[in-house]
């Protein structure tokens, strides 16, 4: 079992909001799509779901050309951003209702209703209508209507966006457990970097309609093929700054910080991107190298301290652990791990991966 | 902490005070004064305690009134609600059709009241009237002077005619704020168009219904204009619904004790009936 996606494109008008795509999605794999918003990971979604036809391309699920075929058809569900449940339903009611209208017998909807409620901790609110429901609540009850289903494909479109922070903590961890022994295929949409590595699986960066990159979700974050990649893949947003490289001497082009480099690439200037973490307040592997910063602005989360610094034409940020107190308008020092430098050439692809 | 007491702030108060006075307070005594009250004219007034209230209350030209107005009232929400939510249903969500749509609908909600019961006085005239000559010509025996039912029928015709509009633009509001993924998820559901309704839709359409049925009945039960203008409450008096009688008896006869009992009469009806259906209507809320 696997979904595929041949050459599938999308245009609305003269607006194109999927370039030529292909993707093939396996069986028993959560898939995560991230990108910002806009970037058609709805619409691809729905591509995929049979709501929405590509305006080229077809979609091979199983082995059988299903392009065009109505969702009615298809076994799949979705879980929107929004927390959609059947209003005047109790939560019962709306775990069932996907199996009543197939008509599933009334024994089997209670113990598969009664399961699922467990698996997402509803089964002391069976009674209770949506209206009722905390909002993670009735995400979960959303949830649960889609995993009742035992559907072959599950649609989960940023599910979490409109929880709390604690709710969407919470739900992220179970998410990959719910999905662990279905014999199913797990998309999910989402803006957020720190959600695809923590579902792990398979990631596909996308950017403006186009699917950038795709494979498994540590391969891409650790080797992103290219920087649109892997900018897709960082937050807070990766620094990149222009260097030029002669031996095993690599320097940036705007101030004059020097470093060896052992990647394995011909002389020349190359673009550099560097992961916030990469940069810290104290030095990090055998590698680091010192960097001037009049600081910009320092943001203090409990366990992490975010640094914005200026060092001549560069506009950095800097993510270190533990409360690292900084004054706006200080001068600081900080260092940059540079075994773990992204190097990319001129047209932008990766260069140092090996 | 001492409280700083500063009477003055009353004096902001007062401009509101004495408009209420004169918008509502005063008028409405005036109608108590005189329900307790009999008149000879020359400010000459006698105590009739509770007389008229019993005679409102016990006559049966009043309960013919108020009945005929309950059934008008029912039968035009009968009609009204669910034809504005088809109607609703049916309209374009975007594009060119929807401002056209809109401009239509709201045309006979912005025509003044007696002259859309001129302009239905005329059309159904059945000598001259483009509809009262039309159904005469299908073979209809069709008059609305002559003959209570058709002037039922025209009369629950006009009012249709004129605030369906009203029903259709609430419940197309209502429908418009019911987002995209609902329908999604009931497409991926397989629920039928008829589920999507009933379980979507028509929850969802709750409140902007609850306002529309509860405008639909305080207007119909005080209609007085279009009917008036339409049949004059005729023929005899079989249109001649709450309003039309009310203002008969006042200003007509001039019996101002008994119509003035009546109009308060009248105003707790409306009342009630409000409160009742609010309130059932808060009860369902708080439940669901």
């Amino acid at each position: 079992m696997s979904l595929e996606l041949k050459n599938v494109e999308k245009k609305v008008g003269i607006d194109t909001h999927i370039h030529t795509t292909s993707l093939k999605l396996e069986k028993n794999t959560i898939n995560v799509l991230l990108g910002s918003t806009l970037a058609g990971k709805t619409t691809l979604m729905q591509i995929m779901a049979g709501l929405d036809k590509p305006t080229s391309g077809e979609i091979w699920f199983d082995g059988k050309n299903v392009t065009g075929m109505k969702v009615q058809k298809r076994n799949c569900s979705m879980v929107y951003q929004q927390f959609i449940n059947y209003p005047n339903y109790t939560v019962y009611e709306n775990i069932a209702s996907p199996l009543v209208i197939t008509g599933v017998k009334t024994d089997e909807i209670k113990q598969r209703v009664g399961k699922v409620a467990e698996l997402l901790k509803l089964s002391a609110m069976l009674n209770k209508k949506p209206d009722e429901l905390s909002g993670g609540q009735q995400q979960r009850t959303a949830l649960a209507r889609a995993l009742v289903k035992d559907s072959d494909l599950i649609l989960l479109d940023e599910p979490l966006a409109n929880l709390d922070f604690k709710l969407r903590e919470e739900l992220r961890e179970e998410l990959p457990k719910l999905f662990e022994d279905r014999d199913c295929i797990v998309v999910y949409a989402t803006t957020e970097p720190s959600d695809a590595l923590m579902i792990g699986g398979n990631t596909a960066t996308l950017l403006e309609g186009k699917v950038i990159q795709y494979g498994k979700t540590l391969e891409v974050y650790n080797k992103p093929e290219n920087l649109i990649s892997a900018k897709v893949f960082s937050d807070p947003p990766m620094n990149i700054a222009e260097i030029t490289k002669r031996g095993d001497n690599c320097k940036f082009t705007d101030n004059d910080v020097q470093w060896k480099s052992s990647a394995k690439i011909k002389d020349g200037t190359y673009k550099i991107g560097i992961r916030p973490h990469n940069i810290t307040t104290y030095k990090e592997g055998n590698n680091s190298v010192e960097i001037n910063g009049k600081v910009q602005i320092s943001e203090l989360s409990g366990s992490e301290s975010l640094i914005h610094f200026t060092n001549g034409n560069l506009s950095w940020v800097s993510l270190s652990n533990g409360t690292q107190q900084k004054n706006v308008g200080e001068d600081t020092k900080l260092y940059m791990n540079t075994d773990e430098f992204l190097y990319f050439d001129q047209n932008n692809r990766l260069v140092n991966n090996g | 902490m001492n409280k700083t007491i500063n009477q003055k702030a009353w004096y902001f108060v007062i401009p509101v005070f004495v408009l209420v006075a004169f918008n509502a307070a005063i008028p409405l005594m005036t109608v108590v004064n005189y329900s307790f009250q009999e008149t000879f004219g020359n400010n000459v007034f006698a105590w009739e305690g509770t007389r008229w209230f019993k005679q409102i209350l016990l006559s049966e030209r009043f309960h013919a009134s108020l009945g005929r107005q309950f059934a008008f009232t029912f039968i035009i929400l009968l009609i009204q609600i669910p034809l504005g939510i088809a109607i609703a249903l049916t309209m374009p969500k975007k594009g060119w059709g929807v401002p056209v749509c809109l401009i239509l609908m709201s045309m006979p909600l912005l025509i003044p009241w007696n002259v859309v019961g001129a302009m239905w006085n005329i059309f159904a005239l059945p000598d001259i009237g483009f509809l009262g000559h039309s159904l005469n010509a299908m073979g209809f025996d069709y008059n609305f002077t002559q003959q209570p039912g058709d002037a039922w029928f025209t009369t629950i015709l006009m009012d249709v005619w004129h605030w369906t509009s009203l029903v259709v633009l609430l419940s197309y509001a209502g429908l418009n704020s019911i987002q995209p993924a609902y329908y999604q998820a009931a497409e991926i559901d397989g629920a039928s168009r008829w589920a999507t309704f009933r379980y979507i839709e028509l929850p969802k359409m709750k409140k902007v219904l609850t306002l529309a049925i509860l405008l639909r009945f305080m207007d119909s039960f005080m209609i007085y204009t279009e009917p008036f203008v339409l049949t004059g409450g005729g023929p005899g008096n079989t249109t001649a619904f709450l309003s039309i009688d009310l203002v008969k008896m006042a200003l007509g006869q001039f019996d101002l004790g008994p119509a003035a009992a009546m109009s308060l009469i009248y105003f707790f009806i409306v009342l009630l009936v409000c409160w009742v259906f609010y309130n059932l209507m808060m009860k369902n809320e708080a439940q669901s």
